[in-house]
């Protein structure tokens, strides 16, 4: 049901933008487009969930509570891999966090992800889309070395567009040079 | 320049301003602040006298044409606006109080309310020294675009004088974030008269004109990830350029043109390609599946800059637009990015990183000679006016993101501030 409600609100949010009087028409439809075509796979996407949802709630569910993606006791609830500055090599101590994510993913193998790579908002923007597509790519690497198929993973760069910390400090860039690990579901 | 000239012609610039707002609306945006500093070793005097005629009219005029020439940083304004009444007609017998205050040439004019609501405005350019005219022009428009007019006569005397086409008619583009919002905005050269071509509640990023300045690529994030789109100015019709599997961006145009380079991440790494306007014909130009990035053409349109990573290190290489082999050109320091070709195609500007310190340089291509432009320790973006005499770029001030300009010899400073938001991505367009 998650799914459905996300995809809804992804629906609006599109449907927002394209009223924007200052957009030019045709975004409006391109938009419109976009938004028709999504709402289609948000349909089929919703349906299948439902069909997910039925077969899980046959099974047993007392022994598992707690979503082990949310348990803060949960190393599956790291969720961030740091680069140093202009580097996009995975740092070794990532492997223990990469090999439960892995694990998890090959088990559930509906479970999607997104790779988000982010870079500190400093200096170039293109060459920090660039390292921010490098940096998701080598989380997807270590991932697919791990046995996780291709097709539950997917990858995208946000380059310098969307720092978490704001600061104009060493601490604070640190933090933004980072991959996400982002389940389709949440 | 005298921090004291400097600062009675910014009173005198606001005041007019003001003028401008009282008379005819908001038509010309106050929100952009500008301030100039610095100047050429030897700058050509000249006086600009007020106007005659049309009240307040006369005012923007003038204050649009010193503060053009001010900008350019090879010339220096001569202060006649004491002469009383001011000097109109090109035998006025005062002429020579002009010349004694070091005046080379001196700009005289008329503005003239038309019957229709239109406005006529003159202006001679004459030669102070020998009393004859350089050059004169005379131009009929509505009061809303006195403004125009007044960049129009600053190209008219900085040729006159320089030698060198004048840019102050061109048009800027930059992208201002505010309140979470996007918006690729156009603008006057001088920042003014912003008008709104995309918003977005995604980020928008790399804008390039076409070589005609009729359409505008982009990069925006709003499907999520970054896509290449076109807009043309006329109609805003839009159209997908790129949207590949992973990132697309840099746009390019070629110098006539008919073609396009861009970086997508489709394949193995950011790599750049190149295609035709209309889509067709994609070719991959780079193939080291690491990071190849930033493409800007030569003017010529045989060899593209480019950054790089191959070397361990972000760099500027060059190589042939047809692809080949790639030649790294710069070697001092770990990061030297943002290439960007000037249009006499003897020397790149781009963005170096020295002790933690974002700055301009400029590179001489032929014998690899490097100058830095500015001493900020956020300045990105770099880009040339046509006439390659300015470079405009981002800058952050007081963690603000401004734009600001330094002429190529790095003598000349101004910044644009806009109190609407956060400024970055500028290019020059035509």
């Amino acid at each position: 049901m998650k799914k459905t409600v996300l995809g809804l609100l992804i629906v609006g949010l599109l449907a927002g933008c394209s009223s924007d009087e200052t957009k030019p028409n045709t975004s409006q439809e391109d938009a419109a487009r976009t938004a028709a075509a999504k709402a289609a796979a948000d349909k089929a996407a919703a349906d299948k969930a439902a069909a997910e949802a039925q077969a899980h709630a046959q099974a047993p569910v007392a022994t598992q509570a707690i979503d082990p993606l949310q348990d803060t006791n949960n190393i599956l609830s790291q969720r961030s891999v740091y680069f140093a500055f202009n580097k996009y090599n995975v740092g070794s101590e990532y492997a223990p966090m990469l090999q439960a994510h892995a694990a998890y993913l090959v088990a559930h193998t509906t479970a999607k992800i997104q790779l988000q790579g982010n870079t500190d908002d400093r200096g170039s923007a293109e060459y920090n889309l660039a390292l921010g597509q490098r940096r998701s790519d080598s989380v997807r690497k270590s991932l697919s070395l791990l046995s996780v198929p291709d097709d539950q993973m997917s990858t995208v760069s946000f380059g310098k567009t969307k720092p978490v910390a704001m600061g104009d400090n060493e601490t604070a860039w640190a933090k933004n040079r980072r991959t996400d690990i982002v389940y389709q579901s949440e | 320049m005298t921090s004291k000239e400097n600062m009675s012609l910014m009173k005198q610039w606001k005041k007019a301003l003001c003028c401008v707002g009282l008379l005819f609306g908001t038509t010309a945006h106050a929100a952009m602040n500008i301030d100039i500093t610095g100047g050429a070793a030897t700058r050509i005097p000249v006086a600009i006298s007020p106007f005659a005629g049309a009240g307040d009219a006369n005012r923007v005029v003038t204050a649009v044409v010193d503060a053009d020439l001010l900008r350019s940083g090879e010339i220096s304004l001569v202060d006649v606006s004491d002469i009383t009444p001011p000097l109109v007609e090109p035998n006025d017998p005062r002429f020579g109080m002009a010349r004694a205050r070091g005046a080379e040439a001196i700009v005289l004019g008329h503005v003239t309310p038309e019957a229709n609501g239109t406005v006529d405005v003159r202006f001679r350019l004459m030669d102070a020294v020998q009393r004859t005219q350089l050059a004169g022009f005379s131009y009929t428009a509505n009061v809303n675009q006195l403004r125009t007019i007044g960049h129009k006569i600053a190209d008219v005397v900085y040729e006159k004088l320089t030698g060198t086409p004048g840019v102050f008619s061109t048009h800027i583009a930059y992208v201002i974030r505010h309140n979470n919002q996007y918006r690729l905005e156009i603008a006057d050269s001088d920042g003014q008269n912003p008008s709104t071509v995309l918003k977005s509640a995604e980020a928008i990023m790399s804008p390039a004109w076409s070589p005609d300045g009729s359409r505008i690529a982009y990069v925006s994030f709003e499907t999520g990830r970054a896509v290449v789109y076109e807009q043309v100015m006329a109609t805003s019709k839009r159209t997908v350029l790129a949207n590949f599997k992973g990132s697309n961006s840099g746009p390019a145009w070629s110098p006539d043109g008919t073609r396009l380079a861009l970086v997508l991440s489709r394949d193995n790494g950011s790599q750049i390609y190149v295609m035709n306007r209309n889509g067709s014909g994609l070719t991959r130009l780079t193939f080291g599946g690491g990071i190849d990035t930033e493409p800007t053409w030569s003017p010529d349109g045989l060899s593209l800059l480019f950054t790089s990573d191959r070397d361990g290190s972000p760099q500027v290489y060059m190589m042939p637009s047809a692809g080949g082999k790639a030649t790294r050109m710069t070697f001092d320091g770990k990061y030297n990015v943002s290439p960007h070709w000037s249009p006499e195609g003897k020397s790149f500007v781009f963005v170096q990183r020295e002790q933690d310190k974002y700055r301009i340089a400029v590179m001489d291509i032929a014998n690899g000679q490097v100058q830095l432009l500015t001493d900020g320790r956020d300045d990105e973006s770099p880009t040339y006016a046509p006439n390659g005499k300015m470079i405009l770029y981002a800058t952050v001030v007081n963690g603000r993101g401004e734009l600001a300009m330094v002429t190529s010899d790095g003598k000349t400073h101004e910044r644009l501030s806009n109190v609407d938001g956060q400024m970055d991505s500028p290019v020059w367009g035509y």
